[in-house]
């Protein structure tokens, strides 16, 4: 067993590691406070490969694998979790989507623009009722000849107001159930495909969370994604493999707390000593990185596992778990030993807190995750 | 136009070193390792030159093996090929000259650049023993490069006390580069996957045959003094009597 990087893989970290200390650390805290969603920086990003990732040089991405593609997201993730979200949600919901299910035709007519950062892509599955329990969604799609009319809504779509690509989840057979539901890809602008409201949220403020409004949005057969009915199912998998990049992104906001409050503690002096010389706080930092550590090996065995080709639901969803909840904890001890200072904005420790919360909530909140581990466990998968 | 670009890998800059308990060196262990930040500038210029007229841009570095992972660097930001010649740490700077040169030799560029010094021992001189050793023309702190009559000339501009001079320069030359001449690309993500097929050609130092026998000998290196921890004055007067009086600065 063997638990190092490729030079490839450490020469992407350290290319990120110094965008992220020059580009993105410094001005995370003006994007937090605006809420203003970083345009030219995920332009750069795109220019740099890191919005196709995972998509094969064909169609213009960057053919890495996941384990990069995971270390990627957790050095952004330690800079500004907003973007790392921007980035993770980019790639695996919406361009993994259409990579993985989609036909050769619709690969070559968005990949392309998706995977050079040209468009960025947007993914819908939630609606207002319908969260955790995705498959009683309303939205639906219905036939017109060959064609298909959509009416309904998604609730929280990231990228919804900024994206050029979407992906949506709507309901093509309501008696079929789980092989009911069908994904649609549609270009932004299109007729009947409107924005709804922009959230405002406790974190993650930099990244683009929308409602989506369709009233006859009318498509052709040439933009399902995947089959007919087969959506529910592709949806499922592909959320096995975002649910990596969440894993990623708790990580990189665990650990860029833990090195704020590590300098932090060093500076800081009551009683005549820096706080790092005191037991409490160190046991603080003990912990976290010890927890940190532990999702770091989860979150890389889940994305080794499906470079490897080898089942990785189960481990992934462990990773997104225990990392998303390890970065909460961690975040909630760094404001702790920024003191009175970590609970203002004067210090970035609240917005890592506030960031990782997220975690615990999208693409399967930690309730699901456990629900999902348990069911693999107790019927053998 | 082909350019040759000569690179070092350095520790990284961000980083604190620690001096061997016996004095004789620095300890590397543990220490990243990054392309010379001024050698980069010069990777970024002659990819721009290649960019605007075509080319090749082809990177030299003298050191051991394991400086192959900086070179992958600047292939990765675009650098079309390079040559590794191995050999240890401990050469100095007319001897790493003498073997760039004969990279040249064999290479036959049109310009070499290379960074004006290396942040690590700020040497400032294999740039200037390199052009003495080819018998070239040398344009050195260079904030931007222009090429004249056809990429015979180039005029550059060069980073002097208290301003810029332009000298105007007969090619092949040696140029290297200060600070402002541009700001380095990031390795893009597909960059960095095709650099691992790029042709990195390794030779043997004894296969060149150059003296390489050291002319300067380091005696020994030492931290720079502790700074003393400031204090607190309780008044102006007290401030400009202590400037007066302690640093004499007033
Ligand atoms: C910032 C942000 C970005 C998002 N981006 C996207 C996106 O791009 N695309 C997209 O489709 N969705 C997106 N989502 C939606 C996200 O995936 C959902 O919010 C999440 O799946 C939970 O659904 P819900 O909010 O409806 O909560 P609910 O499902 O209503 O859950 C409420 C609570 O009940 C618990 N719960 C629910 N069912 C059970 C059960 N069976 N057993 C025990 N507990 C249960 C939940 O864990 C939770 O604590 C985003 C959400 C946010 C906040």
């Amino acid at each position: 067993m063997e638990f190092a990087f490729s030079p490839e893989q450490e020469a992407l970290r350290d290319m990120l590691r110094t965008f992220v200390a020059k580009e993105v650390r410094p001005k995370a805290h003006t994007w937090d406070t605006t809420g203003e969603f970083p345009g030219e920086t995920v332009a750069r990003l795109g220019g740099l490969g890191i919005l196709g990732a995972m998509v094969p040089e064909e169609y213009g991405g960057s053919g890495m694998d996941t384990v990069s593609y995971a270390l990627a997201v957790e050095e952004i993730g330690k800079g500004d979790g907003s973007l790392g979200l921007t980035v993770a949600s980019h790639n695996s919901l919406c361009v993994s989507h259409i990579l993985s299910f989609g036909s050769e035709e619709i690969k070559r007519r968005y990949l392309p623009d998706l995977a050079s950062g040209r468009k960025l892509g947007a993914w819908g599955l939630t609606e207002p009722g319908s969260g955790s329990d995705s498959l009683s969604m309303r939205t639906r799609a219905e036939r017109k000849g060959d064609r298909w009319v959509i009416n309904g809504s998604k609730m929280f779509i990231t990228q919804g107001s900024v994206a050029g690509v979407y992906v949506i989840l709507a309901v093509t057979d309501k008696e079929k159930g789980k092989d009911g539901i069908t994904a649609f890809v549609a270009p932004s602008g299109a007729k009947g495909l409107s924005v709804g409201r922009k959230l405002h949220k406790l974190g993650m403020c930099s990244s683009d969370t929308a409602e989506l409004v369709f009233e006859d949005l009318e498509v052709g057969p040439e933009a399902v994604v995947g089959r007919v009915n087969s959506g529910f199912r592709d949806t499922m998998k592909n959320l096995a493999g975002g649910r990596i990049s969440i894993a990623a992104l708790s990580m990189g906001i665990g650990l860029g707390a833990m090195q704020e409050a590590l300098a932090y503690a060093r500076e800081r002096t009551q009683f005549g000593r820096p706080i790092a010389d005191f037991q409490a706080i160190q046991w603080m930092f003990a912990e976290m990185a010890t927890e940190l550590e532990a999702a770091e090996l989860m979150t890389f065995r889940a994305a080794a596992l499906k470079d490897s080709g080898r089942p990785y639901v189960q481990e992934a969803a462990m990773a997104k778990l225990f990392a998303s909840e390890a970065a909460m904890r961690g975040t909630i001890k760094a404001v702790q030993i920024f003191g009175g200072y970590g609970y203002t904005q004067e210090y970035p420790a609240e917005r890592y807190m506030r960031d990782a919360k997220l975690c615990e909530i999208g693409e399967g909140t930690s309730e699901v995750q456990r629900i999902i581990i348990a069911r693999n466990l107790i019927r053998g998968r | 136009m082909k350019i040759l670009v000569a690179i070092k890998p350095v520790p990284n800059p961000d980083e604190k070193v620690k001096i061997k308990g016996d004095g004789s060196g620095i300890v590397l262990d543990n220490i990243k390792m990054v392309v010379n930040p001024f050698c980069e500038i010069a990777v970024e210029e002659a990819l721009r030159i290649k960019e605007k007229q075509g080319g090749e841009v082809v990177v030299m570095m003298v050191g051991p093996k394991v400086g192959e992972q900086q070179v992958r660097t600047a292939l990765a930001m675009g650098a079309d090929r390079a040559v590794l010649v191995e050999a240890g740490t401990d050469l100095d700077s007319l001897a790493v000259a003498k073997v760039l040169a004969k990279v040249v030799e064999s290479e036959k560029p049109d310009m070499v650049l290379m960074g004006k010094q290396a942040v690590d021992d700020d040497n400032n001189q294999v740039g200037q023993i390199l052009a003495a050793v080819l018998g070239w023309p040398q344009a050195t702190f260079a904030s931007k490069v222009e090429f004249l009559a056809d990429n015979r000339k180039a005029n550059v501009t060069r980073e002097v006390d208290g301003g810029l001079e332009t000298i105007e320069v007969t090619l092949p030359a040696v140029v290297t580069t200060d600070l402002r001449l541009n700001e380095p690309r990031y390795a893009s993500l597909p960059g960095i996957m095709k650099a691992k097929k790029k042709e990195v050609k390794v030779l043997e130092l004894s296969s060149l045959g150059v003296d390489t026998a050291p002319r300067v000998k380091v005696l020994g290196y030492a931290p720079p003094k502790q700074r003393a921890g400031g204090g607190r004055v309780a008044s102006v007067q007290e401030l400009v009597e202590k400037l007066k009086n302690e640093a004499k600065v007033l």
